[in-house]
Order: structure tokens, then C-alpha cells, then sequence
């Protein structure tokens, strides 16, 4: 199996996307020192899944505020403190902790630049977690980007591979704006070898990360790692197809989308959120306007069900895309046979084995 | 402002005055219907904003809500780029982008109004916590209605305020209603300075219209702030005109004419000249001479914002991102 990610430093040490985030953001906060940290449980022995990890002994506790349970109070703090020239850093230990604070985010942190006609900013990172298996349930594992997603003013990332993000997480720090950072739990433990120091990647939009002629799937956070895997079975089997990692859902950058489906004919998008009023329907929406008469086949969004997230292993079971359900959509848009696409879609499942369904897939656990 | 010099009482009185006639010509002038966004007078209220702030240097930093006129003008803020704001024109203290609920002067400390109740509370708590860091001497008030102790961000701001220690004031302008609705209704039978006590800050209660007791409390939760202690003043008063717009709401069953007049003769603005003039420090002609000269400006002000061109669709593209 190749490599997901490329990088620019084959030789550096593996990580995974947790410890990567962490370097990047001590990195950040090495280099200015306005960044200051938020966070319930800030300094903990946990560390918000490591994600803090030390920062405090290199940085200075000081710049480590530990939040009171008060998310709206806390983060409108935080947005108080932009506006006074800091750059904090909130962590959420779960996406859903921010509805309490939607209040403070959707009014003032994602439009004091605006209504201050340039006065003020808001150079302030927003870090929030998906969780995903182990049975975290309706409330534990939704990713909401879509919410974030609908408010101009803001920006909203979700990284996927470790190098990436730690230059992503860098440069939402370094950002003038809000930035939404929404990390997936199962990304956090993809490794790839990320190079050391001061690493900066643009919030500029999407990147490709597999290359093909036969269709385009646009993919967010964990589920690029899924449209990866399936990439790779199909171009095995014959039938290479382009993955772009959205990366940066606010702003969209279609450009690059809109020239690989002018190329490829075909759309496929997998959410890692729900499919009803989802990123993918704004993609494909913006598409089909931009190039219908390029389209080979009608485009398909894949994403969460119309239903909250249970949390039984038994009524998770079909919930989620995987390689194998993003590999057959893409190959019957392809126009392959059913033996083939039982073969691509069996090949897949043997190598997941008897995995469970709620523990991350070991194939996203490098190096490769 | 404090540092500003000259007699602090008259500086009080022509700044109260100022916002008075102001507000007036809003009123006057907004069956025009060229003033056209929401507007909250403070009519009756101005000793709480004239105040507090004259305990303030002009660095001090001062956030609003959806009643901001009285504090932007007591901050300091610009009334011709008030008056153009409000008038929804491009030279506008933000272009236009937010009328009379946004007014702001961040040159002036006037930091942002935000007319989601309590919604700018914890904005200040958050440049008071910067302040802080920064340990550069500045103190931040937060003016919050009564409606603003039922919000959950007023906790946890204050909350978060005496557990870091932080430099700032917060100001509840207690006029007894939200909107239609009487504090008795939203509140049970208890000091609203409880609220403050149970976070452990300390507060004073002081009468809203008499400007010299909101002055002295103020210049008292202002230092105390400064040097590390959050601070809370209830200051009670009334607003003559209804909550939106420029008419009186007596006659229409939510409150009562009598309780009106039990209040227009504490009018702060008429009780502070009495007691100047009753003391020497205004001569008689003089109050007559303060409103010509005053009422002059305002109508500069109001000619300005009505001269000034509104602004083009196209601007309104700019600044969503920084």
C-alpha cells in the first residue's frame, strides 16, 4: 500500500496527526508571543489527546488559561482578547462543546471584522474534535463543519495527514481571521514522516493526493483517508481516480475541483458529516453550474445518514463511508462491471479482515 | 474623561447635555425616515454613561450594547461619524456596516456595541484578560442591562473576571425593563448585587440619575479595578421612550404614566444644573448658552451625516476576511 501523503521530508521522523498538531502549535507559539492557549483541562495529564502536550514548560504556564466550563463566556473571552492583540488558541475536547458558544462565534468572532469595516481582527483558532467509534453517540462524534461552513467571516480547515496539518494548525495561528480547526479523533492517529521545526502550509484550498483520469472525489478530514484507500484498490485494478483533500472548506476553492472534473466527467464527495446540507452539496451545487456540460455522469455526494449518530456498534454498522462503499459508488459511476466491482470492493474488505467497526483502520497507522 | 482637566462638574454637564440634545434631534428628526435602523435613545439615562466614564482615561476601553449612543458620545467617539452611521452613510464610524446598535471608536477606547444581549460581556472580560498580560494600566467597562443577569455569559465572564483578577467595571443600568417586560417578572425578589456577591466581586449601589454618586462609585470600581480587582456597579434609572424608537409608550399598558412622572423629575440632566446653579458653579444665562452652543454642533453633526454619500453595494464586499 502507498503512502497517503507525500512529503517533504522522507528521512524525518514518523508521527502521527495529534503530535504533529502539537509541534506545529508549539512551533507557532515559540515564534509569537501573543498566542495564547485556551482550554478546558489546558495542562492536564491527558492534554487534550496530547495535543498540548508540554507546551506550558516550553512556552510558560502563564500562556496556558485553563477555561472554566463556560464555552460561550470563554470563547467570547477569547474573542476579547483578539481584538486586544493576542492570538488564543481554543481547544475543544469535542466539536459539540462549541454549540454552546455558537453565539459568540457566528455573531462575533466570524463578523467584528466586517461590521468594524476593517478596525478590528480576529486573528483567534478555534480547535474542535471529532470523535468517532467506541460507541460516543449522538453527542460525541458529530463534525458540523457544514454550521461553521455557512457563516462568512469565518474559516473553517479539516486537516487529514500529519505534515499537513502541523503546517496548517501553524498557519491558522498566524491567520488575521477566526479559524475553525476541525480535527477528526481517528485522523489524530495517522503517521507519516513530518519534517521537524517551523513548518507552514497555506490555507489555500484543496490538494490533490492521488492522481487519475476515470473521476474526482472530493473528500474531507478522516474520510480522504477512506477515498485514498479506495483509490488505491481501483488504480490496482485498473481505474485510477483523482482525490483531492478539501482541506479548507471556508473559503472554497473550486478551481482546482472544477479542472479535475472538467478533466475526469465525474464527481464523487464523501462528508464526514451528514450528506443533507452538507459540504458535498455545496460542492456539487457550485460544480454542476460551473462545468454541467463537461459531466459525464450525474455527481454523488456520500455522507452521514439522515439520522443522529447511535451509539451501538450494531446500529453504527453501514453509518459511515468506507473504502469499500466509496470504492463501488465510484466504480458503478465508472461504468465497471459487478464482478469487477465485487472483486475491487472484496479486496478491500479482506484486507480490513475482522477488524471491528468503531476502532480505526491500522492501514491509516504508518509508516507505509 | 479624567485626565481632560477642567472643572470636572461642568465637563459632566455639557457632556450630559450633549447626548440629551442629540438624542432629541433623533427623535425629532426620525419620522423623516431617513434614519433608517433601529434606534435605542437613553433619554433619562445619560448620568450613568457620562459618569462612569468621566472616571475613565481616554485609553480605558468601554464595549456597548444595543443602547450605545450615550456611551459612545460619554467614551469620547466621534458624533459627526455617529450621526453618519445612524444615517447609514459611508462616512459612518464603520461605513455604514452597523448603524446605531454597532457604534463604535476603537480610537476613542469605544471598543464595539453588540446588541445581542450580554453579548459583549465577555468581550470585555477578553481585552481585560489581554490588558492584563500586557500589564499596561488599562481598564476595560462592560455596561450591561438587568436583562443581562439572566444571561448565562454574565456568570461565566464574572466568573472567569475574579478568578484571573481581571481590570474590568461592570456597569448594569438597571431601567427596570426589557423591552415590555418589568424586572419583577424575569427576576425574583432579591439585590441584584447579589448576583456580583455570589461571584465575589465587590459592588456599590448607587442612585442611576444622580450623577454625582455615579461618578464617585465609579472612580472608586474604576481603580479598584485597575489594580486587579473586577468591580460591579448597579446604577438605577429609567428610559423615558419606548425600547425602540424615538416615541413615548405610556398609554400602552405595559407601564403607567405615574410611574413616568415619578421619574421625569429625577431627570439627572435637570437635578445636576439645579444643583450647580444652586451652588455658584453655573451662572444663571449660562445653561441657555451651553445648549445654544451645543445645539449648534449637533446640528453640524446632523447636516454632516445628511451631506455625506451613502455607500456603494460594491463596498459591501469588502472585509469579510482581514
Amino acid at each position: 500500500m502507498s503512502m497517503p501523503e507525500t512529503t517533504s521530508a522522507p528521512d524525518a521522523p514518523v508521527i502521527n496527526m495529534g503530535t504533529a498538531i502539537r509541534d506545529g502549535l508549539l512551533e507557532a507559539a515559540r515564534r509569537d508571543p501573543s498566542v495564547i492557549f485556551f482550554g478546558e483541562g489546558v495542562e492536564d495529564p491527558a492534554a487534550l489527546f496530547g495535543t498540548l502536550k508540554d507546551i506550558g514548560k516550553h512556552i510558560g504556564h502563564d500562556r496556558m488559561i485553563e477555561m472554566p466550563i463556560a464555552e460561550n463566556g470563554l470563547i467570547g473571552i477569547a474573542i476579547g482578547a483578539a481584538m486586544a492583540g493576542k492570538r488564543p488558541v481554543v481547544s475543544l475536547q469535542r466539536v459539540e462543546f462549541a454549540l454552546l458558544a455558537l453565539e459568540q462565534i457566528l455573531n462575533n468572532a466570524a463578523k467584528t471584522h466586517y461590521v468594524s469595516n476593517g478596525r478590528h481582527n480576529v486573528p483567534l483558532v478555534l480547535r474542535m474534535i471529532v470523535g468517532r467509534g467506541w460507541g460516543q453517540g449522538p453527542e460525541h462524534s458529530q463534525s458540523m463543519e457544514a454550521i461553521f461552513a455557512h457563516v462568512p467571516g469565518l474559516k473553517v480547515i479539516m486537516p487529514a495527514f500529519a505534515e499537513d496539518a502541523k503546517g496548517m494548525i501553524a498557519a491558522a495561528v498566524e491567520d488575521a481571521n477566526p479559524v475553525v480547526v476541525i480535527e477528526h479523533r481517528w485522523s489524530h492517529y495517522t503517521t507519516s514522516p513530518v519534517a521537524e521545526g517551523y513548518v507552514h502550509r497555506p490555507l489555500d484550498g484543496p490538494r490533490t493526493v492521488r492522481e487519475g483520469d476515470g473521476l474526482t472525489i472530493v473528500a474531507t478530514s478522516y474520510m480522504t483517508l477512506e477515498a485514498v484507500r479506495a483509490a488505491d484498490k481501483l488504480a490496482e485494478a485498473g481505474h485510477p481516480v483523482e482525490v483531492l483533500d478539501l482541506r479548507v472548506i471556508r473559503p472554497l476553492n473550486l478551481d482546482p475541483i472544477v479542472e479535475s472534473v472538467a478533466r475526469t466527467g465525474r464527481l464523487l464527495t464523501v462528508d464526514t458529516g451528514f450528506r443533507m446540507f452538507g459540504i458535498g452539496a455545496e460542492i456539487v451545487s457550485e460544480v454542476t453550474s460551473r462545468c454541467f456540460d463537461l459531466l459525464d455522469a450525474a455527481p454523488v455526494r456520500l455522507g452521514l445518514p439522515d439520522h443522529p449518530t447511535p451509539s451501538s456498534r450494531g446500529l453504527v454498522k453501514g453509518f459511515y463511508p468506507d473504502a469499500a462503499r466509496i470504492a463501488r459508488t465510484a466504480a458503478e459511476m465508472m461504468g465497471l462491471g459487478d464482478a469487477e466491482i465485487n472483486a475491487i470492493e472484496q479486496d478491500i474488505l479482506t484486507d480490513r479482515k475482522d477488524l471491528p467497526l468503531d476502532v480505526p483502520d491500522p492501514f491509516f497507522k504508518g509508516p507505509f | 474623561m479624567a485626565d481632560a482637566g477642567n472643572d470636572y462638574r461642568l465637563r459632566c454637564l455639557k457632556q450630559m447635555l450633549r447626548i440629551r440634545l442629540v438624542e432629541e434631534t433623533i427623535a425629532e428628526r426620525y419620522a423623516e425616515q431617513e434614519m433608517r435602523c433601529p434606534v435605542h435613545l437613553s433619554i433619562g439615562q445619560e448620568a450613568s454613561a457620562v459618569g462612569v466614564c468621566d472616571a475613565l482615561m481616554s485609553d480605558d476601553r468601554l464595549f456597548s450594547s444595543h443602547r450605545s449612543h450615550a456611551h459612545y458620545l460619554a467614551k469620547g467617539g466621534n458624533l459627526k461619524a455617529m450621526m453618519a452611521e445612524i444615517y447609514g452613510k459611508r462616512d459612518g464610524c464603520i461605513g455604514g456596516r452597523g448603524g446605531s446598535m454597532h457604534l463604535m471608536d476603537p480610537d476613542a477606547g469605544m471598543m464595539a456595541s453588540i446588541p445581542i444581549v450580554a453579548s459583549s460581556i465577555p468581550l470585555a472580560t477578553g481585552t481585560a484578560l489581554s490588558d492584563k498580560f500586557d500589564n499596561n494600566g488599562k481598564v476595560t467597562v462592560s455596561f450591561l442591562g438587568d436583562a443581562c443577569l439572566e444571561e448565562g455569559v454574565f456568570h461565566e465572564s464574572a466568573n472567569f473576571a475574579k478568578l484571573r483578577g481581571l481590570p474590568i467595571v461592570y456597569v448594569c443600568e438597571n431601567n427596570l425593563y426589557s423591552v415590555y417586560t418589568n424586572l419583577a417578572d424575569r427576576q425574583p425578589d432579591r439585590p441584584l448585587t447579589d448576583i456580583p456577591a455570589a461571584h465575589g466581586i465587590e459592588h456599590r449601589h448607587v442612585d442611576g440619575n444622580d450623577l454625582e454618586a455615579v461618578r464617585e462609585a465609579a472612580l472608586w470600581a474604576v481603580e479598584t479595578a485597575r489594580s486587579g480587582n473586577p468591580t460591579f456597579l448597579q446604577l438605577n434609572t429609567y428610559r423615558w421612550r419606548e425600547h425602540c424608537g424615538p416615541n413615548y409608550d405610556n398609554h400602552i399598558g405595559y407601564r403607567t404614566e405615574e410611574e413616568f412622572q415619578a421619574w421625569r423629575v429625577q431627570d439627572p440632566l435637570e437635578r445636576y444644573r439645579k444643583m450647580l446653579e444652586e451652588s455658584g458653579t453655573l451662572g444663571a444665562a449660562s445653561f441657555a448658552g451651553l445648549e445654544k452652543d451645543i445645539q449648534a454642533e449637533v446640528s453640524s453633526a446632523f447636516a454632516f451625516a445628511i451631506d455625506s454619500p451613502l455607500p456603494e453595494p460594491t463596498e459591501a464586499l469588502a472585509h469579510v476576511y482581514a
